[in-house]
C-alpha cells in the first residue's frame, strides 16, 4: 500500500492504496465518485473514460501510480449542475436509453470538441468509436457532439 | 389507512408512513431530480398506489417497472399524468420497489410493459383525478359534473373559481375510489403522444449514482465470483491460501444456489449454480485475489464444440424426424409437382447479451430478513426463488429497482440475485456481487445457435405453392408456426427440433424473431428472385393472399397491417426509383404485437458495408412517447444491424472463446447506419411493442441489400467475416 495524493475535479484526496490499483477503482472504491462507470477493465468500451490535464484516458487501465500530479476531471466535474454544453446537448438529444455508457461518451466527446472544436461528421464518427453503446445511441451520440460543438 | 379504500380500489391505497416498504426507496430518494422544476410543499397525500400529491399540487407518480433503457420509467408515468390531467413539469417520478400487493406484473420482457398496463395507468390516472374532482365538488358545493380540469386545477366555470390538485388532495385520498371512471378520448391527450425527455437523464449526464453497481452500504463487502471455465465442469476443490492471505480479502467461500430439491422456475437458468466467492474490502483488491486462487475443476458432462454442434444441428434439419408445428393442404405433393424449388438454410451462432453494466446485486441476508437491491427484469420472480433458497418467507424479501444498464433479455434470468442472497447468507454480512466482463461474458444464458432450412415451390406460372420451414436450435427452434407466411400458401409445413446442450441459452432481445425474421426475409428474396417478381410486389401479393382468401384460421398476424407497413416504407423511401449505387434491400415483420418493414439503403467501401440509411415503418398503435419510440427504433436497428454482421460466442472444448470487447466485436460508432427515419402508422390502436420490433426484421434488409451489392447471398452470421473473403463485383447496385 502507499499514499496518493491526487487532483479530482479540483479537490486534492488522499488515498491509501496498492499501486496498481486503476484510476477507476480509486475514483468509485475510494473517493465514491461513481459516475465513471466500469465496463470491460480491458480498455476497450470506453464506459471509464476521464481526464488527465484534459486528455481522455481509460481510467480502467490507468494504475494509481502514473498519475501523479496531473488533474482528474470526471463526469462529476464537468458541472454543478449538468450546465456543460455537452451535457445540455446530451439532454436535447435525449441520447441515452439504458444511459451507462453515457458518461463515458460524454468525456470522450469533451476531450475531442477541444481539440477539435468544429468537426465534421466523419471525425466525430471517428472520435466517438472507441466508446461502446450497447443500446445503439450511435446516431444520437453524434447529432449530440455536433450541437455542442455549436455552443462551445 | 383508509378501509373504504381499500375495500372499494383495484388499486391499494395506503397512507405513506415513511415506514415499511418504503425503505427500500431510501437510497432512491436521496436523488432528486437535479433540475427540479418545483420542490414539493407540505404533506403528501397518496390517493393510490400510483400517485401521490403535495399540497402545492407537486405530484410523484410510481413507475412501477423495471427500467432497463426501454424508457418506461418516462412513459409508463406519462399515461397516468396523462388521465390525472397535470402538468407534466409538476411530476416528479420514482422507481418503485418490488410490492405485488400495490402493482401487478413488475417484469420488463416482452416488449409488453406499456401493452400490458395501457388500461392500469390510464386508470390509474383517472381514478384519482375523478377523487380530486369529487373533493373539489365537496369544497366548492356545486355538482361535480360542472367542474373542468387542465393541468393539475379544477375549476367551476359557473361561478369562475377553481382549486388545485394540492388543495384538495388530501380530502380526496379519503373519498370513495369510482370503479370505472371516465378515460379521456385520444383526441383529447397533451401528455401521451408528445414527445417528453427521459426523466433520469439529468442525473444520467451528471454520472449521479443510479445503477446497482453504484450502490453502496456501510458495512457492505464486494464479492466477485469464480465460474467453472467451461460448460461441463464443476468445482472440484479450491486451495485459497495465497487469496486469502492478500490485502483487503476478507474470506474465500463456495455457494450453491442449487441445494438439492430447489424446485427451479422457468428464470432460474444457470449452467454454474456452484461458485467460488471472493469477499474483500474493495473492488480491485478482489479482483487480484480472484486471480491468485487456486482451483482444480472437475469434467461431469461432455465439453462441446461449437463446429461439432453446428453439424449436429444441420444433421436435425435434414433428419427424419421433427416436431410438426403446422401443417397445410399437402406440402409433399406440392413439392414433387413444383417447377421450381428454392432451398436454403440460415445458421446464427451463441450471443452473449453484454449489458454494459455486467451482472450485479447486493443482498443483506440475516436471521429473518433479506434485503435486495439492484437490477433485474423480474423481480416478483427472484423473490420466489430467492424464498425458496433462503428457507424464508416471501413477506421477509424485499427487492428494490435499480435502473439498470441494459437489459435485452439477460436480466430476466436473477441468477446473479440468488447469488448475491446465498453469499450475505454465508458471509453474515452485507455484500455487492459484481462480474467481472469476464465472469459476465463466459457464464452462458446466450441467445441460442439456431439453423433453420427453408423451401419453396413455385408452379410454372411462379406462383408460391407451397413452403416448408424447418428450425433447429440449442436449446430451442426458432420457428413460429402461424406467422407468415403461414396463412399465404395452400401447402405449409413448419417443424421444430431441438438440440439439447449443456450450455446454457435464454430470451436475448426479440427471441427466436432475432434470427429468424432476417433468415426469412432474405429467403422471400430469393423466392421473389426466382419467380422473377419485384421483392416488395412479391411480399404484397402473398398478404393478399392471406387477407381475401387465408389458409387456415390459426394465423397470429393481421396481413393488412403487415401490408401497410410495408407500402409506407416503399413509398416513403422511393422504393421505385432508387438512387444510382446505391443497393437497397427490403425486410417485413411482426412481433410483440407490431408490425415493422424496413428499407436499407447500402454502399460497399471495399468489403465494408456501409448503412447510408434505414427507412423504418411502424405500426405499434398509440405512440406514447414519440422520441424516446424513435431511439428504441434507432437503437434497435444498431443493434440487429451490429450482431448481425459480427456478433459470435464460440465454443472450444466447452469453454467460450470471447471473453470480453477485444474478441467479441460490438457494433461501433462508425458502423452504425448514418440516418434512420421512422414512420408510425397513426391508426389509435392501443399500444403495442416497441423495444424489440424494430431488431428481428433489420438482419434480412442488410442481406438483401448485401446481395444486391455484392451479387454474394450471406446465410450464415456473422455476416462480416464472409465479407471479407469476398471477391467483389466492380459494378454495385
Amino acid at each position: 500500500m502507499a499514499n496518493y495524493t491526487l487532483d479530482v475535479n479540483g479537490k486534492q484526496h488522499q488515498v491509501d492504496v496498492e499501486s496498481d490499483t486503476p484510476l477507476l477503482w480509486v475514483l468509485r472504491d475510494h473517493l465514491n465518485l461513481t459516475g465513471t462507470k466500469f465496463g470491460c477493465g480491458v480498455a476497450q468500451c470506453g464506459a471509464c473514460t476521464v481526464h488527465l490535464d484534459g486528455a481522455a484516458v481509460r481510467s480502467c487501465s490507468t494504475p494509481i501510480s502514473t498519475v501523479g500530479d496531473m488533474a482528474v476531471t470526471t463526469i462529476e466535474g464537468l458541472s454543478d449542475d449538468g450546465s456543460h454544453p455537452v451535457q445540455q446537448a446530451w439532454m436535447e438529444h435525449d441520447v441515452p436509453q439504458c444511459g451507462y455508457c453515457q458518461a463515458g461518451q460524454i468525456m470522450t466527446a469533451v476531450a475531442f470538441l477541444k481539440s477539435n472544436p468544429a468537426p465534421t461528421d466523419d471525425a466525430i464518427e471517428q472520435a466517438m468509436n472507441g466508446n461502446l453503446c450497447r443500446c445503439g445511441t450511435y446516431l444520437r451520440i453524434r447529432a449530440a457532439v455536433k450541437t455542442a460543438s455549436s455552443h462551445l | 389507512m383508509n378501509t373504504t379504500i381499500n375495500r372499494r380500489s383495484f388499486l391499494k391505497a395506503s397512507a405513506l408512513t415513511g415506514g415499511g416498504l418504503m425503505i427500500g426507496f431510501n437510497w432512491f430518494a436521496g436523488c432528486q431530480p437535479a433540475i427540479d422544476p418545483l420542490a414539493p410543499v407540505g404533506d403528501w397525500s397518496e390517493i393510490n398506489a400510483f400517485l401521490k400529491i403535495a399540497e402545492n399540487g407537486i405530484v410523484t407518480i410510481m413507475s412501477p417497472n423495471p427500467e432497463i433503457g426501454q424508457n418506461v420509467k418516462t412513459s409508463m408515468p406519462m399515461i397516468v399524468a396523462e388521465e390525472l390531467d397535470v402538468d407534466w413539469k409538476h411530476v416528479i417520478v420514482e422507481q418503485a420497489g418490488l410490492d405485488t400487493v400495490k402493482f401487478s406484473r413488475q417484469l420488463a420482457g416482452g416488449s409488453d410493459s406499456i401493452r400490458q398496463s395501457w388500461a392500469g395507468l390510464r386508470k390509474a390516472g383517472a381514478t384519482a383525478r375523478h377523487m380530486l374532482v369529487d373533493a373539489a365538488a365537496q369544497r366548492l358545493e356545486v355538482p361535480a359534473s360542472e367542474l373542468t380540469t387542465s393541468a393539475g386545477v379544477i375549476t367551476h366555470a359557473g361561478s369562475k373559481r377553481s382549486v388545485g390538485y394540492g388543495e384538495v388532495a388530501s380530502a380526496a385520498a379519503l373519498l370513495p375510489v369510482p370503479e370505472n371512471p371516465t378515460l379521456k378520448e385520444a383526441k383529447d391527450f397533451t401528455i401521451v403522444g408528445t414527445s417528453r425527455k427521459n426523466v433520469d437523464a439529468p442525473k444520467i449526464v451528471q454520472g449521479e449514482p443510479l445503477y446497482g453497481m453504484d450502490f453502496k452500504r456501510d458495512g457492505m463487502l464486494i464479492a466477485m465470483m469464480e465460474h467453472p471455465p467451461a460448460f461441463g465442469m464443476t468445482v472440484k476443490s479450491v486451495d485459497a491460501t495465497a487469496a486469502k492471505a492478500m490485502p483487503g480479502i476478507v474470506d474465500v467461500i463456495t455457494v450453491n444456489t442449487r441445494p438439492d430439491g430447489f424446485q427451479a422456475q422457468w428464470m432460474d437458468v444457470t449452467a454454474f449454480p456452484e461458485l467460488v466467492v471472493v469477499l474483500g474490502r474493495s473492488t480491485w483488491e478482489v479482483m487480484k485475489a480472484k486471480k491468485a486462487l487456486t482451483i482444480e475443476w472437475e469434467t461431469t458432462s461432455r465439453l462441446e464444440n461449437s463446429a461439432e454442434q453446428s453439424a449436429s444441428l444441420a444433421g436435425l434439419l435434414t433428419g427424419r424426424t421433427a416436431e410438426v408445428a403446422r401443417r397445410d393442404g399437402n406440402p409433399e405433393a406440392a413439392f414433387r409437382n413444383a417447377a421450381k424449388v428454392i432451398d436454403r438454410t440460415y445458421s446464427a451462432p451463441f450471443l452473449a447479451h453484454n449489458t454494459m453494466e455486467p451482472m450485479n446485486f447486493f443482498a443483506h441476508v440475516t436471521a429473518d430478513r433479506a434485503e435486495l437491491i439492484g437490477p433485474i427484469q423480474t423481480p416478483e420472480a427472484l423473490r420466489k426463488s430467492v424464498s425458496q433458497l433462503l428457507s424464508m418467507p416471501e413477506e421477509n424479501i424485499t427487492i428494490a429497482l435499480t435502473r439498470m444498464g441494459g437489459g435485452f433479455g439477460r436480466r430476466l434470468y436473477g441468477n446473479f440475485g440468488m447469488e448475491a442472497a446465498a453469499i450475505s447468507k454465508v458471509a453474515g454480512a452485507p455484500i455487492k456481487l459484481i462480474y467481472s466482463r469476464e465472469d459476465d461474458m463466459t457464464q452462458g444464458t446466450y441467445r441460442p445457435a439456431y439453423q433453420v432450412r427453408y423451401r419453396a415451390a413455385l408452379d410454372a406460372n411462379n406462383n408460391l405453392i407451397a413452403f416448408h420451414v424447418r428450425g433447429a436450435g440449442i436449446s430451442e427452434s426458432p420457428v413460429f408456426a402461424n406467422r407468415f407466411p403461414a396463412g399465404t400458401v395452400d401447402n405449409y409445413l413448419a417443424e421444430n427440433v431441438v438440440l439439447e446442450s449443456n450450455v446454457s441459452t435464454g430470451a436475448w432481445r426479440a427471441p427466436r424473431s432475432n434470427f429468424i425474421a432476417g433468415a426469412e426475409q432474405a429467403f422471400i428474396d430469393e423466392v421473389a428472385e426466382a419467380a422473377g417478381k419485384d421483392p416488395i410486389a412479391f411480399r404484397l401479393e402473398l398478404f393478399d393472399r392471406a387477407m381475401t382468401n387465408p389458409v387456415g384460421t390459426d394465423n397470429d398476424y393481421d396481413p393488412a397491417r403487415m401490408a401497410g407497413v410495408l407500402k409506407l416504407a416503399r413509398d416513403k423511401s422511393g422504393w421505385d426509383a432508387t438512387p444510382a449505387g446505391v443497393a437497397r434491400g427490403v425486410s417485413v415483420y411482426y412481433c410483440h404485437n407490431s408490425y415493422v418493414a424496413q428499407v436499407l439503403d447500402l454502399t460497399m467501401n471495399g468489403n465494408q458495408p456501409i448503412v447510408d440509411k434505414v427507412w423504418c415503418a411502424v405500426d405499434c398503435g398509440i405512440v406514447v412517447n414519440p422520441d424516446a419510440a424513435l431511439n428504441q427504433i434507432e437503437g434497435g436497428i444498431v443493434d440487429g444491424i451490429g450482431h448481425a454482421m459480427y456478433g459470435a460466442i464460440t465454443i472450444a472444448d466447452g469453454r467460450p472463446e470471447q471473453r470480453n470487447f477485444d474478441t467479441y466485436s460490438l457494433i461501433r460508432n462508425t458502423q452504425a447506419p448514418k440516418a434512420v427515419e421512422a414512420f408510425f402508422v397513426d391508426n389509435g390502436i392501443d399500444p403495442t411493442g416497441l423495444g424489440e420490433p424494430s431488431l428481428p426484421p433489420v438482419s434480412g434488409a442488410l442481406a438483401n441489400a448485401i446481395a444486391k451489392a455484392t451479387g454474394k447471398r450471406l446465410y450464415s452470421q456473422p455476416f462480416a467475416p464472409a465479407l471479407e473473403g469476398l471477391e467483389l463485383p466492380s459494378a454495385v447496385g
